[in-house]
Formats: C-alpha cells, sequence, structure tokens
C-alpha cells in the first residue's frame, strides 16, 4: 500500500556530500573540444537535475501534478509539457510511466508533496536523479547529428517541440527530446554517458561539435 | 527501414527497439497440480511452427517497453497486425481462409501450406493431430 505514512523517504540528493556528474571523468580528461565560431553543434550537460519517474494511472497523477507544478500531465504518447519557466518539464515514457525533470534540489520536497497528494492512490515513485542525465544539444546541424546517432526520424514535421521518445542510440537507448525550438535534449543512463558523450564528439567533429563544460562535481569535499 | 506499429506508442517504430519473444496467447493450465506430465510439458516446452499465419508475443524494449501482440505471416514475414495484450486477434487463418483467401490485400498459401493459428479450434485441432 501506498500510504504515505507508511513510505520511508530520504534526501538522497544530500547537498553536503559531494556528488560528480556521470560525465567527471570525460570532463576531467581536458581533451573536449571547446567551443568555436565554426561550431554548428555545441552539447552542454545539464547535471545533478532532479528526475522522478512516476507510475500510475494517468488520471490521479495527472491532478496531483497539476496541483503541486501546475502543468499538465501528457495524455497522449511521445508528449512532453513544459512549465511557464522551461525549467520543469513531465514527459510521457509507456502508458503507465511519466519522467519529471525538475531543477536541481527541488525534488525530495516535490516527491514528498506529491505522496501527500496521492495519499492512498494505486502509484509509485523513484527518484532516478542519480542513475541518468541530461545533454542539451545546440546548432543549426544537429538534426544532422541526430539522423547519425538515432534510428527514429527526427525530421520536425515527426518531431515537433512537445515531443519525446525512448529510442536507439547508437549502440545504447536514450530518451530524445524537443522542449522548444532552440534545443534538443537526450536523456542517457548514467553508465552510458561517456560512451554518449564520445559518439557525439564523433559523429559531431566534422559540423566542429564544441563542449560546454559546466560543473563536474558539487558539494564540499569531505 | 523496417517499421512494426506498437498499439502502446500508437505509431510505427523502427524495428531495432523491439524484441521478438516466441508464441503468443499460450494459457496457463488453471490447476497445474491436476495436469499431466505431457500436458505440462506441452504447456511449457511445445511451441507451434506454422507455415503461415502466427501469433507471437513481441516488447517494444527500447521505447515503451510494454509487451504487445504481431499476427505474423512466416512465409512472407509480413505483419497482418498488432495488438494489446489481453486483446483477441482480428486476422486468425481461419479467418483469412475464409474471406476468399484475402485480406488486406494478402494471399493465404494454399494447398497444405497454411496451418494453424491461435484460435481454439486451431490449437485443439494440433492437440489432436499430436497423439
Ligand atoms: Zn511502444
Amino acid at each position: 500500500m501506498s500510504n504515505p505514512s507508511s513510505v520511508n523517504l530520504f534526501d538522497s540528493r544530500a547537498d553536503l556530500a559531494k556528488a560528480e556528474s556521470p560525465l567527471a571523468f570525460s570532463k576531467s580528461r581536458g581533451d573536449l573540444p571547446a567551443v568555436s565560431r565554426d561550431s554548428r553543434v555545441v552539447v552542454r550537460e545539464r547535471p545533478f537535475l532532479g528526475h522522478l519517474i512516476l507510475r500510475g494511472g494517468a488520471i490521479v497523477l495527472d491532478e496531483a501534478v497539476r496541483e503541486e507544478l501546475g502543468i499538465n500531465l501528457p495524455g497522449r504518447p511521445q508528449g512532453l509539457t513544459l512549465d511557464a519557466s522551461g525549467e520543469r518539464s513531465i514527459q510521457w515514457l509507456s502508458p503507465d510511466e511519466w519522467l519529471l525533470v525538475v531543477p536541481g534540489g527541488e525534488e525530495f520536497n516535490l516527491e514528498r508533496r506529491l505522496r501527500q497528494q496521492l495519499a492512498d492512490a494505486s502509484f509509485a515513485i523513484v527518484n532516478v536523479s542519480g542513475g541518468q542525465t541530461l545533454l542539451e544539444l545546440e546548432g543549426d546541424a544537429v538534426r544532422e547529428l541526430l539522423l547519425k546517432s538515432v534510428v527514429y526520424d527526427v525530421h520536425p514535421v515527426h518531431f515537433p517541440v512537445g515531443k519525446g521518445v525512448t529510442t536507439v542510440f547508437a549502440k545504447t537507448s536514450a530518451i530524445v527530446r524537443r522542449p522548444n525550438e532552440r534545443c534538443w535534449q537526450l536523456v542517457v543512463r548514467r553508465s552510458f554517458a561517456d560512451y554518449c558523450l564520445r559518439w557525439l564528439l564523433d559523429a559531431g567533429e566534422e559540423y566542429a561539435i564544441g563542449v560546454e563544460l559546466g560543473d563536474e562535481s558539487r558539494g564540499a569535499m569531505p | 527501414m523496417f517499421l512494426i506499429y506498437c498499439p502502446y506508442c500508437e505509431e510505427l517504430r523502427e524495428e531495432p527497439e523491439f524484441h521478438a519473444k516466441g508464441q503468443a496467447h499460450i494459457a496457463r493450465p488453471q490447476d497445474p497440480e491436476a495436469c499431466s506430465d505431457e500436458e505440462w510439458g506441452d504447456y511449457l516446452f511445445f511451441r507451434d511452427n506454422p507455415r503461415g499465419i502466427h501469433h507471437e508475443l513481441w516488447v517494444h524494449a527500447i521505447g515503451c517497453r510494454k509487451f504487445f501482440n504481431i499476427t505474423r505471416n512466416t512465409v512472407s514475414y509480413e505483419i497482418l497486425e498488432t495488438y494489446k495484450m489481453g486483446e483477441q486477434p482480428t486476422i486468425t487463418a481461419e479467418s483469412l481462409s475464409r474471406d476468399d483467401k484475402t485480406a488486406d490485400g494478402v494471399q493465404v498459401a494454399d494447398g497444405g501450406q497454411q496451418t494453424v493459428g491461435a484460435s481454439d479450434s486451431a490449437v485443439n485441432f494440433v492437440r489432436g493431430a499430436k497423439v
């Protein structure tokens, strides 16, 4: 039963502890191509975001998410909705599963509030923030880069803004999504993050791909 | 590319996203304790291998990760329909031979090539033939 009082919650973010981005190793090698004027693709990691997997019926989840975040749960397959700031998003993953991405640090309280909203409905919330990371791709050659990397049709007619799919990326899988006209996003598994970045750098060489380095670690050293 | 319609994603997706999982509509015996060894062995190990219409279980492994069913012609490899778990096929070997041997432009193999589907009568026919 998902009685909120019987679920043990703990803040896995633990801001005092040191955390490393899944790309810490790649970033620490110091050989990533920098962004230049010729770069037609720019890769940027958005590390340490809050990722929550919501499972359950669409109707109860929609009510809870609208109450807490003010955005609609995408009811149709491949749907992706964002809040007004564009910082919080929720994506359809399967008929009973959604991915909620929020700014880092918000996920613990959000999970607790959602559990209170959902009370004894049948649902599951799993914090997967440590298991995956989000890459942003920007530039006029991003679509060409994706054509070489995913099996899914990324033509704008077939893949408009507000769509997101899980599909084959290189020799692994990734969530590919279009939150706005400006960029494409990839959600990749932690253990495949270095591989995915290396793939992008190799495939993007002809577009003078550049990496905008973000933080590779967070929190105080012990 | 080879596209398969996922009934949960509600669109055509590339074949590398899918995995085949064998024959569909295999009902677990209601009371395993009361089964004969032969009945249990049939359920566990024996599968149809028809030349023609076959109902199969597939999973959209790199996608929505849901299992669903495919009706496929094992001669032409053509996928005739896909449908959700718990649903019944609208196209079977019997329905095709009934409908003047064509449905959706598919020619059913003649004279002994066409074998069984997943309908009860077909399963009974096979069980009977084995004994
Ligand atoms: Zn699917």
